[in-house]
């Protein structure tokens, strides 16, 4: 039973529970006060004091996100000297910002330029002394450009890569008004430890942390008539993609969104899922042979637990901080890639369409995606697989740029030929998926029946804690998998990078004893990608996790195995999972990184 | 050895105890501290005193923290005593920052082992057993001799295992701090010794209740330890009767500035400013006017003539716009230019501030240069306005102490000389003659002999004029170096 205390703001009577900030408190009144250094996802910082707000009897103004509410507190929030106050921090924050509001990324998406309206700053008090500074911009990363002169030093982002990732890629150097957010002895984003997750930029309030954007690569693609131009779109946009079109958090707008592809021009509009669907084949194939390898054949070179490959911001990851394990790594591309180097061999030939004309374009809820596309080990067509990776919010753009009424658009369907999907594959989006999908596959093929979960759903891996355990207990198996009966398939899920860190540790440690192992780079996984729409909150999360479960539910097929367009690639392309055409086109190996 | 004001510096009105054994005894010594009663108040309390009492003892006695907030030394010691834990911490914070300010370094230079003894003597009454001295690594000597105090105390069992025959035990550690200011704060302190950056964060929580690695910690200066171990072998009744009702004991102040006897002077509270000043600190040099006494430190404010027999202690500082701090004070006759003060001190801050809050990093920036604009005679009256709602805005807004106190020599040079302010924004003079940008060099014709001399001297051929013949200065090249005013024999060069 939690204590409540009871506090006085503007006049009006609240209980809260303690331990909860004056901020907390105010949210419940439903009154408002700014904020930017605050993310509900961080440790508070209190270091931008545009949220301070007067309690009587305290001489200085109080930081409302960092003040624990206690009894009798009398709170105001809208007086002479609060709003003076934020005012002139605002102004401050200003006088070191590169305000060129209308050439930046985040012009109207920007929370400072947000604030600086509400407070109506219409000239500057101060000096504007961005000119006077050599502030660097970092754009040498395919992914993430790093803009110092927009930079309000908040530290949303070095909370967000130490707390939430564990990576640290970003830290705070210097003192005084040199103070700046830096990487390891200021080296580009490109060369240091950054996973390119994203989850900076999905946190910087203004445009300091931006993804690195195609779209003017994209357009001209579409323009230019001597090429066909086709574009995937991965499990999480479906579900957030209407956010930064004026829809609520949870819209499901699969329809919508291929309708819009079309419109925008692109001449064949795929989808991700069928290559997810084709990752639970090979990726089940190859646990199952690996366990087959551990238990039947006492291989000591196999390497368990395997983990999944999906995730590039894990795959940076486990690069830099745990290179000797890369063999326990799927050797299975993420999605993105395998339905690009499908789309240059196996869509080029039964199309009939030269693969050097074809520009692979992917909509994806990550920034890490755009490193993964550029990555060399990403040319076994002959070509770049993915030329272009897009965020879900450069999706959003583009729609708009194109007059697009989105929400009134009609649903349509995905094109034929990597165009369908199983349930299965949509659940990639949320954390647990990879593994329920897998499991979903993997019992049946070895069991001949259906996992033992109502209505196929694997609860236990679901949902938003940071590391899940699940065990499965194999029983009454075909005759082919023999080996397998009665062992307990242990599996766990982690999401965030602090959470795998935790999960390799134990692995380290060789305090875990488990066969399988998913991760997620992001939060709530790729529904809470760092190429999502702004902001992307534990709330948020939630209902995009709801929809996505929803959209599970009402798919016709809901197993990877059962999707008729995977039957069909393997009887007329792969032959089999594990094949050698598959090992050519849909697996790969990574490479040890260095830990700075 | 520590340099405590010279022979002429009057002992009239100084009471030591802070200082009581500096000078005195040979801190490489530990026989002669503790034939000095060293170490007897630590004997007393663990075998004669409980914790609560020793904690009665130094509330009952009024010691306020040294170190610039003058928060109660007992009530803190309380807090952390109250908060249960598997392992607490006694900090002693030797970060001294304060330019010109070397109250802490004289006592560890000179009197190490108080420092370790008051540091045991709080370890027991908190219940920890681990004591830890942050000490800036400018401070090479201090350094030494703690070394070789903590040493020596482990070798006669006065740290370590079974003090005094009893269960106790309490070691202590030197930490190095890299001498940023900041560091001083003790949030920022602790975060320096966990190995993370010297930032400050928010409190609550404070210190006591979450500090050193998430335990309970107790953080003192130097000078209030100093105080401590004199306080428990004499009595609270003792302490409290020096001083003044609400600031015990005394003083330890860096004196600088214009007058004849600068150094330490150690004196009661309640003693006043101009007793300090003209009775100790003598007369001001070249009988120049007294002008003001800036106190606090960098974050302190300068007080006029008006505020001379105001007691000093803790609330009346603050009262008349400055603060104690940690002892600075700076006395100032007519030449010196309060728009210059300000902004020296400005330009202390806001090299020092973490750069953490906005307020701080960026608000006393633009102080800055606003003052800047200011001394160079591009000042409007606008500026003035601004100057004081930014420095309000920052008082009330800044995550921590340096902040909250950083403008605080602008709020108290414009209260107390705001017609010098205006001089330099409407007339585009500075009075005390500092602001160069301000300044013009004349030749008075009747004066002028026509010698040469100045033209000779003049590094920019600002002067011209023929032998015998009256010279002129071109104010368009000069760089009002002053030269060629020291140069003239015959009073024809003055500055306006």
């Amino acid at each position: 039973m939690a204590n409540t205390v009871k506090i006085n703001i503007d006049g009006i009577d609240v209980s809260i529970e303690a331990g909860k900030t004056v901020l907390d408190a105010a949210k419940k009144l439903n009154i408002h006060i700014p904020t930017l250094c605050y993310h509900e996802d961080l440790c508070v910082a209190g270091n931008c004091r545009v949220c301070v707000v007067e309690q009587e009897g305290v001489k200085n103004l109080v930081a409302s996100c960092a003040m624990p509410a206690q009894d009798g507190m009398v709170i105001h929030t809208n007086t002479h000297k609060v709003r003076n106050a934020r005012r002139h921090v605002i102004e401050l924050l200003l006088s070191e910002h590169n305000a060129d509001c209308t050439k930046c990324y985040k012009n109207t998406r920007c929370e400072l330029q947000d604030l600086a309206g509400e407070m109506v700053i219409n000239e500057h008090m101060f000096l504007d002394l961005v000119p006077d500074k050599n502030y660097t911009i970092d754009n040498l990363s395919p992914a993430i450009i790093k803009d110092d002169s927009k930079c309000i030093r908040c530290q949303r982002c070095v909370r967000t890569c130490d707390e939430l990732q564990h990576v640290s890629a970003l830290g705070v150097a210097y003192k005084g008004e040199h103070m700046k957010i830096s990487t390891f002895f200021e080296n580009p984003m490109y060369e240091v430890v950054c996973t390119n997750c994203g989850q900076c930029v999905i946190r910087c309030p203004t445009g300091a942390l931006v993804e690195k954007n195609y779209l003017d690569n994209v357009w001209d693609a579409i323009y230019d008539e001597d090429k066909h131009v086709i574009v995937q779109t991965a499990p999480a946009t479906r579900i957030a993609l209407g956010e930064d079109l004026g829809m609520e958090a949870g819209s499901i707008v699969t329809g919508k969104m291929a309708a819009a592809l079309r419109r925008l021009g692109f001449d064949s509009v795929l989808d991700t899922d069928f290559t997810a669907d084709l990752t639970i084949m090979e990726e089940g194939t190859e646990l199952l042979t690996r366990l087959k390898r551990a238990l039947v054949d006492k291989d000591p070179t196999v390497k368990l637990p395997m983990t999944t490959s999906c995730s590039p911001g894990w795959i940076k990851f486990i690069e830099h901080m745990y290179p000797e394990y890369l063999e326990n790594v799927s050797t299975c591309k993420s999605p993105q890639q395998m339905f690009g180097a499908l789309a240059k061999t196996y869509y080029a030939q039964k199309r009939g369409i030269d693969p050097s004309k074809i520009v692979s374009v992917s909509i994806m809820p990550c920034t890490a995606k755009k490193f993964e596309a550029n990555r060399p080990e990403m040319r076994d067509s002959g070509y770049q697989d993915v030329d272009m990776g897009l965020t879900t919010r450069e999706l959003a753009v583009m729609i708009k740029q194109a007059g697009i009424d989105f929400k009134e658009l009609p649903d349509e369907k995905f094109d034929s030929l990597m165009g369908k999907s199983s349930g299965a594959a949509v659940i990639f989006g949320a954390t647990g998926g990879v593994m329920e999908a897998a499991l979903r596959t993997a019992y049946e093929i070895v069991t001949g029946r259906e996992v033992p979960f109502k209505n196929l759903n694997i609860t236990p891996v679901r949902g938003m804690e940071g590391v899940k355990e699940a065990a499965v207990k194999i029983e009454n198996v075909l005759p082919a998998w023999s080996f397998l009966e009665g062992v307990e398939l242990k599996t766990v899920v982690a999401h965030g990078l602090t959470n795998a860190n935790k999960v390799m540790q134990a692995v380290k440690n060789g305090t875990a004893d488990w066969h399988f192992i998913e991760i997620m780079a992001c939060p709530g996984g790729c529904l809470g990608g760092g190429g999502q729409p702004i902001p992307t909150t534990p709330e948020i999360r939630k209902k995009r996790a709801e929809a996505i479960y929803r959209e599970d539910e009402g798919m016709a097929i809901r197993k990877s195995h059962e999707n008729p367009e995977i039957k069909q690639i393997y009887e007329e392309f792969l032959e089999e999972p594990l094949s050698h055409k598959s090992h050519w086109l849909l697996h790969t190996h990574y490479q040890a990184r260095k830990r700075e | 050895m520590t340099n405590l004001g010279g022979s002429k510096m009057s002992q009239h009105k100084q009471i030591r105890i802070a200082l009581n054994n500096c000078g005195v005894i040979d801190p490489e010594n530990i026989k002669e501290y503790i034939a000095r009663d060293g170490y007897m108040a630590l004997g007393k309390c663990l075998t004669e005193m409980k914790p609560e009492d020793i904690i009665r003892e130094i509330k009952d006695s009024g010691l306020r923290g040294r170190g610039g907030g003058g928060f109660p030394a007992g009530l803190k010691w309380e807090i952390a005593c109250k908060n249960k834990a598997d392992q607490k911490y006694v900090v002693c914070n030797a970060d001294e920052g304060d330019p010109g300010a070397f109250m802490d370094r004289s006592i560890l230079e000179g009197d190490p082992h108080a420092v370790l003894e008051a540091m045991a003597i709080c370890g027991y009454s908190m219940g920890a057993t681990k004591g830890l001295i942050y000490i800036r690594a400018e401070y090479p000597l201090a350094i030494e001799r703690l070394k070789i105090a903590i040493e020596q105390a482990r070798e006669f069992g006065l740290l370590g295992k079974n003090l005094f025959g009893t269960d106790f035990e309490f070691d202590i550690e030197i930490r190095y701090g890299a001498g940023a200011f900041v560091c001083g704060e003790e949030t920022a302190l602790i975060h320096s010794m966990e190995g993370l950056r010297g930032e400050p964060t928010i409190k609550p929580p404070y210190p006591a209740e979450s500090g050193y690695f998430g335990k309970p910690t107790n953080v003192n200066n130097v000078e209030t330890y100093a105080n401590v171990p004199i306080i428990l072998r004499k009595g609270a009744n003792w302490f409290n009767k020096i001083g003044t009702e609400k600031s015990k004991g005394t003083k330890v102040f860096a004196l600088a500035g214009k007058i004849k006897n600068v150094g330490l002077v150690e004196v009661p509270m309640g003693t006043t400013l101009r007793e300090v000043i003209y009775e100790i600190g003598g007369v001001i040099e070249n009988d120049k006017k007294f002008k003001t006494v800036q106190t606090g430190g960098p974050s302190g404010g300068c007080l006029t003539e008006k505020h001379l027999d105001t007691p000093i202690d803790f609330d009346n500082l603050v009262q008349a716009g400055s603060m104690m701090g940690s002892g600075g004070m700076i006395v100032m006759d007519e030449d010196n230019c309060m728009v210059s003060v300000a902004k020296f001190y400005l330009e202390f801050t806001v090299e020092e501030s973490c750069g953490k809050c906005s307020p701080c990093r960026i608000g006393n920036k633009r102080l800055y240069e606003l003052l800047d604009r200011i001394t160079q005679g591009k000042g409007e009256m606008e500026d003035l306005k601004r100057l004081r709602n930014m420095s309000n805005v920052i008082k009330d807004t800044s995550l921590c102490g340096l902040g909250q106190t950083s403008p605080n020599p602008v709020l108290s040079t414009l209260d107390n000389f705001y017609d010098e302010y205006v001089a330099h924004v409407v007339d585009k003079k500075c009075i005390a003659g500092q602001c160069k940008d301000l300044m013009t060099y004349f030749i008075i014709e009747e004066n002028c002999v026509g010698c040469t001399a100045c033209a000779r001297v003049c590094p920019v051929g600002a002067i011209t004029g023929e032998k015998k013949e009256v010279h002129y200065i071109n104010p368009e090249i000069c760089i009002k170096c002053g030269a060629c005013e020291e140069r003239c024999k015959f009073d024809a060069i003055i500055v306006k």
